[in-house]
């Protein structure tokens, strides 16, 4: 056997390092899904009866789907059916009434995000980052709030958004991904339990990167976060999620969605690195990952763009996509998505082209070892009006050994005929030529692999906010870290 | 302080067989370079320059089956090609490789680290070693931009030639071997070349430069020439023995070595 195989069969036997369970008392709810676990959610957030109405009727049309086995199945990906009434739907580690600060945070909590390297103490922040930390069903803490007040930036959980903020949850909320939309998006829409929001008013630069960090802890729980960005008339904000949980043999269910809507002028950058737990190297256990991103530039001149690291899950079904109504606007998509062990990863982006002068880009990098499969997936539709519109797409595949699978779907539906669209694609695989040659200028063939797929993802990761592109890089290392016999 | 070796040899190759694919191609091949030194491999196509080259480097497709190579004392016959680089063995690639989106400038820092600190010494950082590799370019007329693009990609025939002069240059190595720098040059490419490596010439360094064609050594002057074919070196001897191929080619060699293994 060459070295370069031992990495490849060490890329695919990579362990998972935070795969460690917080020990800490939790109020949970009965496994199963009900009208009655609605009511529950809804209850326990001390809900407004318009936020306990649109979970049923969510709930109502998600059950019509299941009599109806609608359960989408178009996906490259295989995993046995996801039973439903074996999750629990909220969970919440107990702890006073309200915080008042940080020092009344369960200190088990607190090390937790220390081990994820995510201080929640001010003082040891990260500089120039605002934290929202959402601990199964609930969020833990928001950092910097009162400084982003100032500037008029609303940056809470979403329970405190639809309590201290209403109007707003009501107008927005739904507006991008309604229940309808998919089969998930109609569960979320039931039993979501808490997330990000974000509000930036007309004319305000977020002077700091906001993050939320995701983390499942409790056992048996399925994560069905919500997170809304709201970018008004010439705003810009950078926001960034990352994610993780403990190892288990028994799949977890995650169920998000996630809308922007920027208005004229307005950009929003979202960042996610996604490491849930990815199973063991057997195929067992691990994160079933089925999120509904989706992004509207409602104004004219105004942009979302979309970057994702996905190296965790077990199966990961996500595709962030952009509506680009206003003229003029911008819709991105950078993604890199590694899938090792028996990881399945059926991720891309849909751009809607409706507003005049329209444009997109699409560049996705998949990165497939061991049993892997990896399929990108993607749909550039223009409508007949959004005419000049313009799109660009790069989708290319990187295999580490013999058994992984590397697959692209694009659509492309194009109804008018002044719009300019571009598709380049390729596969590759790290060839002994590269790793010998890294070899020879002193490079051991572990970092050789890091230095070739870094070189791989590099038009990705120079999208990232640098801190996280540093974060990414090291994220990509450690899953790619063994030694080399 | 090398000149401590003076009388121990660089390099010290002995009935050295090597094979790839279950192929032999190398048939019991003696050579010894000491410091100081270049030695020329001339052969034709197909005799096993370029697999010499690679067995020395330590590629992992050619297995030596037996006999001796030790470099600077050491064997290198189960070592790892990134320590053979680190203790200063330097392959000069006659087709070198792309790896998208690293910059050279980036991959050179990163080799030269990794040879820094198996040898316990300070790494580089990227503005010492930006200053340290300013100062090497002119040594091949590189363009300075050139080092900031992704590693050989979009490089001409000639930029890549340059290209590994450079790398030598950067890596200071006790050994190199340079395996046909001159195959698709041109004639000011190839000056520029053989300048830049006779500029990397010193008491302490050691070369084997593998060629096809005599003409890069009337400006790489080697000190001894050798005549490898299929497999085994025939004939050693100083610079004239490169004119000789040059004039009567490497039948006429060949020719007289059958005549010689009839007649004995």
């Amino acid at each position: 056997m060459t070295a370069s195989n031992q990495v490849v069969k060490d890329v695919a036997a990579q362990e998972y390092k935070y795969g460690f369970v917080t020990d800490v008392e939790s109020e949970v709810a009965p496994p199963g899904l009900s009208e009655e676990t609605v009511r529950f959610i809804s209850a326990k957030k001390n809900e407004p009866e318009w936020m306990l109405e649109g979970r049923l009727k969510a709930y109502k049309y998600f059950t019509t789907l299941v009599d109806k086995e609608q359960v989408p199945d178009w996906a490259h990906l295989r995993y046995s059916p996801i039973n439903f009434q074996d999750i629990i739907y909220y969970s919440a580690p107990k702890q006073k009434v309200s915080l008042e600060n940080l020092d009344q945070v369960d200190p088990e909590i607190l090390k937790t995000y220390e081990r994820l390297g995510i201080p929640l103490q001010e003082q040891k922040r990260l500089a120039g980052v605002a934290v929202d930390a959402v601990f199964d069903s609930v969020s833990i803490a928001t950092t910097f709030q009162a400084e982003l007040a100032k500037k008029g930036i609303i940056f809470c959980s979403m329970s405190e958004a639809v309590q201290n903020h209403p109007e707003l949850v009501k107008k927005y909320l739904g507006s991008v991904v309604p229940y309808t939309d998919n089969f998930f998006a109609a569960l979320n829409a039931a039993v979501f339990s808490d997330g990000s929001f974000c509000y930036i008013p007309k004319g305000v630069r977020c002077p700091m990167e906001l993050t939320t960090y995701f983390r499942i802890n409790t056992e048996g729980s399925g994560q069905f976060e919500r997170t809304l960005i709201i970018a008004e008339e010439s705003s810009y904000v950078s926001y960034l999620e990352g994610c993780s949980a403990p190892m288990r043999d028994e799949n977890q269910l995650h169920a998000a969605v996630v809308e922007l809507i920027t208005e004229e002028n307005a950009e929003i950058k979202y960042s996610t690195i996604q490491n849930w737990y990815p199973g063991d190297e057997q195929g067992k256990g691990g994160i079933y990952n089925f999120v509904t991103k989706r992004g509207k530039c409602a104004g004219k001149n105004s942009k979302i763009s979309w970057t994702q690291v996905e190296t965790g899950s077990a199966i990961t079904w996500k595709y962030p996509s952009v509506i680009l109504q206003g003229d003029n606007s911008i819709g991105e998509f950078y993604s890199v998505a590694l899938t090792k062990g028996y990881q399945q990863a059926d991720t891309g982006t849909k751009m809607t082209h409706i507003g005049k002068n329209t444009r997109s880009t699409i560049i996705a990098k998949g990165i497939s070892a061991g049993h892997a499969n990896n399929t990108y997936r993607g749909l550039v539709r223009v409508n007949p009006k959004a005419v000049n519109s313009w799109n660009f797409t790069q989708c290319d595949s990187l295999l580490l050994g013999d058994q992984c699978g590397a697959h692209t779907t694009p659509y492309v539906e194009v109804k008018n005929n002044s719009s300019h669209l571009e598709h380049e694609a390729f596969t590759s695989k790290v060839s002994e030529a590269q790793i010998f040659y890294c070899n020879q200028r002193g490079i051991s063939t572990e970092e050789a692999h890091s230095v070739i797929i870094n070189g791989f993802c590099k038009e990705v990761f120079k999208q990232l906010p640098l801190e996280f592109a540093v974060e990414a890089t090291r994220l990509l290392e450690m899953n790619l870290e063994g030694t080399v016999g | 302080m090398d000149k401590v070796k003076n009388g121990k040899s660089m390099l010290n190759i002995t009935d050295l067989h090597a094979s790839i694919g279950g192929t032999e191609i190398l048939k019991g091949l003696n050579l010894t370079v000491n410091p100081g030194e270049v030695h020329a491999i001339m052969g034709p196509n197909g005799s096993g320059k370029s697999t010499l080259a690679y067995l020395l480097s330590g590629h992992p497709s050619y297995e030596a089956t037996s006999g001796e190579m030790l470099f600077d004392g050491q064997d290198l016959v189960n070592m790892l090609p990134e320590d053979r680089a680190r203790l200063g063995l330097f392959l000069c690639f006659q087709h070198p490789t792309e790896v998208p989106g690293v910059r050279m400038d980036h991959f050179m820092r990163a080799g030269l680290n990794s040879v820094l600190r198996s040898k316990s010494l300070d790494e580089m950082d990227v503005l010492k070693f930006d200053k340290f590799l300013n100062s090497k370019v002119d040594i091949v007329e590189m363009d300075r931009n050139l080092v900031k693009r992704s590693v050989n990609e979009g490089f001409s025939g000639g930029e890549k030639k340059r290209n590994e002069i450079l790398q030598m240059a950067i890596f200071d190595p006790k050994l190199s071997i340079l395996d046909e720098p001159d195959s698709g040059l041109d004639v000011d490419a190839l000056r520029i070349v053989a300048n830049g490596i006779n500029q990397l010439r010193s008491e302490e360094k050691s070369i084997i430069l593998v060629t096809h064609y005599q003409r890069i050594l009337n400006y790489v002057v080697p000190d001894k020439v050798h005549i490898l074919i299929n497999g085994r070196i025939v004939k050693s001897g100083g610079k004239e023995l490169a004119l000789e191929i040059e004039t009567n080619g490497y039948d006429n060699i060949e020719q007289s070595l059958a005549n010689d293994q009839h007649s004995g």
